[in-house]
């Protein structure tokens, strides 16, 4: 789900991984002198989400003489193939709430040592210990950050404010709908709009039913946060399934008019765990790199400059200007209760929402 | 004799040998490592052990909505091969019979300058001109005011125009080359037979052009047939192609056994279609 995330910033990614490419790059010329004491640390993560900040990882080596290198994946299958074919290459690796498991079941990252990060008695106790990011009672990832899947609604032509997912397949908003073209979240709200279990619904028949059924209502589908902002500003369509933190920035950033709500009947939240790589050539280090990224002065620069989802670390997201637009969408106690966190899916699993998605586009396209 | 056999053969071992060398390497292999890869139970960078199955090829019997999807993609391919047959033919023989000179250079120009730009830039393009309040809606709300608000995005004919757009260059440019070729003194011959306009086309200049005309059909319905990127950002919700679903395949299933599988199967359809209109093309051409 991060993958929002990395979308979000790609816009102006360039800058970013253009710096950090000149950083690195000098890093390896001034290496053998300057950094033989703490050498350095590979960071694999989407790109510019986050970690890969040139300020922050300035600011890191400057706190720890730690020298911070990148590598990049493009979906979460992607990210367990570069750890597979590549052990030992890597010493952080970031791991959401459906991966942490997968990860670590097949012995790719390692359990952290939490003595060693020490504002972890700060992060929300609901992530810090889900059983999502642990295994065998040692933990395998520390809760990063953490956001939302839910609907997004122009506040000036959906009046009065929805608060049930049937608003999707309210006849009122035909053609004014739209969904993310993502065989996991269309299933996700499906699950949701019948009552089942978001992550296994045990009725996919129904949930096929229920898809089916916002063919009229379906103006286009989405693919990411700039395409959603042009389509929403070219009033293409009036209600979305949207992420938390894009939203936060399409109000704040763009001043467009948009109102969020999670369902009364559900929503999908997912979490983001930094991990060891199995094989890290730089454990030390990389305790150390997953400490400062969930230090409050990273999250509040991080939040207030470029834009992030909510931080795992309840004082970070404390710190944050009161009427920080994502301050509040994410601090909204009774809707993160609705929530249904993302689980680990099997291969199956995924192929069959992913054949159940195709069938559904298909009838769509008719 | 014999030596210059040789030497013949050395000489076209020698010009032939890079080209074939290079396919080989480029696509021939990947292609067979994508073949066998299609006959997996699991992806190749599984680390257990895979084995061999034919389930993903059944997969695609099974499941109707793969099927559908390739007749679509079918359909697709020949609805914009069609087309730019009946925009690039006529621009082709202007070109090669009626235009001379510094204006030929300057249309020629015009033909290929799309291909400087990026693909996906050009169709992004595309949705700036087809949105409703777009180019193409103000430039009709000019001439009638009164017209109804043009939405063509997100529609079939809006991904039909940006994939005609993108290759239209390559039925121009071979239909080009088959039609200058045509000796003047040809087409002379046939006037002076007493060939009208009509009968002349029909039976002297579009014969001897056919080579240039199925070129650009196999290099414009190929890909075509296979495009998914166009479908998705013109096409929206109405965009669905067989080429989008194995995109899916490698990107978010991870399951890149059955991914090939029904780019394979494409591939197969598309040569049965070659081979069957194969023999007719021929006998048109033995003519000549």
């Amino acid at each position: 789900m991060s993958k929002s995330n990395s979308r979000i910033t790609r816009r102006r990614f360039v800058a970013g991984a253009g710096a950090i490419g000149l950083g690195a790059a000098a890093g390896v010329i001034g290496a053998p002198r300057i950094l033989s004491a703490a050498g350095k640390i590979t960071v694999l993560n989407w790109q510019g989400y986050g970690t890969d900040e040139a300020w922050a990882v300035e600011a890191f080596k400057k706190a720890t003489g730690v020298e911070v290198v990148h590598d990049y994946f493009n979906s979460e299958p992607e990210m367990i193939t570069k750890l597979r074919t590549n052990p030992g290459a890597y010493d952080v690796v970031l791991t959401n709430s459906a991966w942490n498991g997968i990860a670590s079941g097949e012995g790719l990252i390692q359990a952290v040592d939490t003595a060693q990060i020490s504002h972890f008695d700060d992060l929300n106790p609901s992530l810090r210990d889900s059983a999502l990011l642990s295994k065998d009672g040692k933990v395998y990832g520390v809760s990063w950050v953490w956001g939302m899947t839910a609907i997004a609604y122009n506040t000036e032509k959906v009046k009065p404010a929805p608060e049930s997912v049937e608003v999707l397949w309210d006849p009122k908003f035909a053609k004014r709908v739209s969904v993310r073209d993502d065989a996991i979240e269309a299933v996700s709200y499906g699950a949701i709009a019948t009552g089942q279990d978001m992550n296994h619904p045990k009725d996919l028949d129904k949930v096929k039913a229920k898809l089916l059924g916002l063919k009229p209502q379906i103006a286009t589908l989405w693919s990411s946060e700039d395409e959603w902002n042009k389509l929403f500003q070219s009033g293409t369509f009036d209600v979305s399934v949207y992420w938390s933190g894009s939203a936060a920035r399409s109000k704040t950033n763009f001043k467009l008019p948009v109102g969020y709500m999670v369902p009364k009947e559900g929503g999908i939240g997912w979490f983001d765990g930094l991990a060891v790589a199995a094989n890290a050539p730089n454990i030390e280090g990389a305790h150390k790199f997953i400490n400062y990224m969930v230090d409050p002065t990273f999250y509040v620069e991080w939040a207030t400059t470029v834009g992030a989802p909510a931080s795992a670390n309840t004082k970070a997201n404390e710190q944050l200007p009161a009427d920080d637009v994502g301050r509040q969408i994410h601090s909204d106690q009774a809707a993160i209760k609705r929530l249904q966190f993302m689980a680990p899916l099997s291969d199956d699993e995924r192929q069959t929402y992913s054949d159940l998605w195709t069938e559904v586009k298909t009838e769509f396209a008719k | 004799m014999a030596v210059a056999d040789q030497r013949n053969r050395g000489t076209i071992l020698a010009l032939t040998g890079p080209a074939y060398l290079w396919l080989t390497v480029t696509i021939f292999l990947p292609l067979s490592a994508m073949l066998y890869c299609s006959f997996l139970d699991k992806s190749p960078l599984v680390p257990q052990p895979a084995s061999l199955t034919l389930k993903h090829y059944a997969a695609f019997i099974e499941r109707p909505v793969y099927q559908q999807l390739m007749l679509w993609s079918l359909e697709l391919g020949a609805v914009v091969t069609i087309c730019c047959l009946i925009i690039g033919y006529p621009a082709a023989l202007a070109l090669a019979k009626v235009i001379k000179g510094r204006w030929r250079e300057a249309m020629f120009l015009m033909v290929v300058l799309p291909f400087w730009s990026n693909a996906l830039v050009r169709t992004f393009s595309w949705t700036m001109v087809l949105r409703p309040g777009g180019l193409a809606d103000q430039a009709i709300h000019v001439v009638a005011p009164d017209a109804p608000a043009l939405n063509l995005l997100y529609s079939y004919p809006a991904v039909v125009v940006g994939l005609v757009h993108s290759y239209l260059p390559y039925m121009i440019l071979t239909c080009y080359i088959s039609l200058q070729a045509i000796d003047d003194s040809v087409i002379e011959a046939a006037r002076s037979l007493g060939a009208r306009s009509g009968a002349l086309f029909r039976r002297v200049v579009f014969p001897m052009s056919l080579p240039g005309v199925l070129a650009g059909s196999a290099l414009i319905f190929v890909p075509a047939v296979g495009s998914f990127m166009e479908p998705r950002i013109l096409g929206g919700a109405k965009g669905a192609t067989l080429g989008m679903a194995v995109e899916e395949q490698f990107t978010v299933t991870a399951n890149w056994p059955f991914g090939a599988a029904l780019s394979f199967l494409m591939l197969g359809a598309v040569l049965l279609i070659c081979l069957a209109l194969y023999p007719a093309a021929r006998k048109r051409m033995e003519g000549l």
